[in-house]
């Protein structure tokens, strides 16, 4: 019997990696070996079954199970690849209020005797949804673009995971990890870019990852792989990959992979794109 | 013309962000709603004691607040209607 980590990957403002977080992420732990389930908050925009290529495998999902009309072990889908992966998909009802308090917490608290890992994909906004999605976290991956509303939105998300949560609400204080998603090295040299650094100070939130953007991320998405399976030598798998490791709790120091570039390619840089 | 321009155009567009998210997000964490009940009331009590001397529309006062680094500056600005209307 395990006792899962659960964690939830929230940002407050939509768009800026979310899922494609809790897909690399969760596929990575799996990649390690642990038993990883992956929860998709989002009812009513289901997509983290897209993300993972499982979108056509789904039966049941998380409002049947909330509302006792399936188990838990019928609503898993399992991974193509990875057997020891699975996705607990979102409701695609237009019913907003088809997640109850206490049925997430019952469903979060089975799902902690059969994983090591949780992760919980929240859905955008401060409305129920992202509150039920960080309610039960052990620890929260903050994802922000380095760019003014999505950092704005972060620390907004960050006031909830203080106050609402299940462990705020016990007198704890919730372990938050700021991964910086969709990062251009070359645009924050040249001061056209909020630069890590900055976004670290603003937030006050400790680095987990900073993910370049790359084209694969895309190309990922479109054959339903998680970045981190599709292609390992990627630089955007690269940094999910090292963020793993920095939640499994190795102690490495934080870098942002890059392209690889031939010196012909470096010399016509900006020409070609 | 500072000495970096001289090596290519070096975006400020970054520190700008940086400096208005830090202001913003200072008042944002502090705010808790008070902002705007204070202004409202202090509103009600202009509004009255301008009132007991001069006949004025209650939608001509105005207060508005303004923050910048570390000061707030409140604005009063009162429409008085013409001595003859009056």
């Amino acid at each position: 019997m395990s006792n899962a980590t659960v964690v939830v990957v929230t940002s407050g403002k939509g768009g800026v990696g979310k899922t494609t977080t809790t897909a690399a992420i969760a596929s990575a732990l799996a990649k390690e070996g642990y038993q990883v389930c992956a929860i998709d908050f989002d009812v009513g925009l289901r997509n983290l079954d897209l993300i993972m290529g499982a979108e056509r495998r789904v039966v049941f999902d998380l409002v049947n199970v909330v509302r006792g009309e399936a188990s838990i072990k019928q609503a898993l889908v399992r991974d193509k690849k990875l057997n020891n992966l699975y996705l607990l998909p979102a409701s695609q009802t237009r019913d907003k209020d088809a997640l109850t308090e206490e049925g997430v917490a019952s469903v979060i608290s089975e799902l902690r005797m059969y994983f090591d890992w949780v992760i919980c994909d929240s859905p955008a906004g401060i409305e129920r949804g992202a509150t039920l999605a960080m309610r039960h976290a052990d620890e929260a991956i903050i994802v922000s673009n380095p760019e003014v509303s999505s950092v704005r939105d972060c620390d907004r998300i960050i006031g909830l995971l203080d106050a609402k949560t299940k462990i705020a609400e016990d007198g704890g204080r919730m372990p938050k990890h700021l991964m910086i998603t969709r990062y251009d090295t070359e645009r924050a040299k040249t001061g056209d870019m909020l630069a890590t650094d900055d976004v670290v100070d603003i937030l006050s939130v400790p680095l987990i990852g900073v993910v370049p953007e790359s084209k694969d991320v895309l190309k990922a998405s479109n054959v339903g792989l998680p970045i981190t399976l599709s292609d390992e030598n990627s630089p955007a798998a690269k940094a999910y990959t090292e963020a793993v490791r920095r939640l499994l709790g190795e102690n490495i120091p934080v870098t942002i992979p890059e392209e690889k570039r031939s010196l012909l390619g470096k010399f016509f840089k900006g020409r070609a794109a | 013309m500072n000495l970096l321009s001289l090596f290519g155009k070096r975006g400020e567009s970054a520190s700008v962000a940086k400096n208005r998210l830090q202001i913003l997000l200072a008042h944002e964490r502090a705010d808790d709603g008070s902002d705007a009940v204070l202004i409202s009331s202090l509103r009600e009590d202009i509004l009255a004691v301008v009132a007991k001397r001069v006949a004025i529309d209650p939608d001509s006062v105005r207060l508005e607040m303004d923050r910048t680094g570390d000061v707030t500056t409140l604005g009063i600005d009162i429409e008085l209607p013409s001595a003859r209307a009056s």
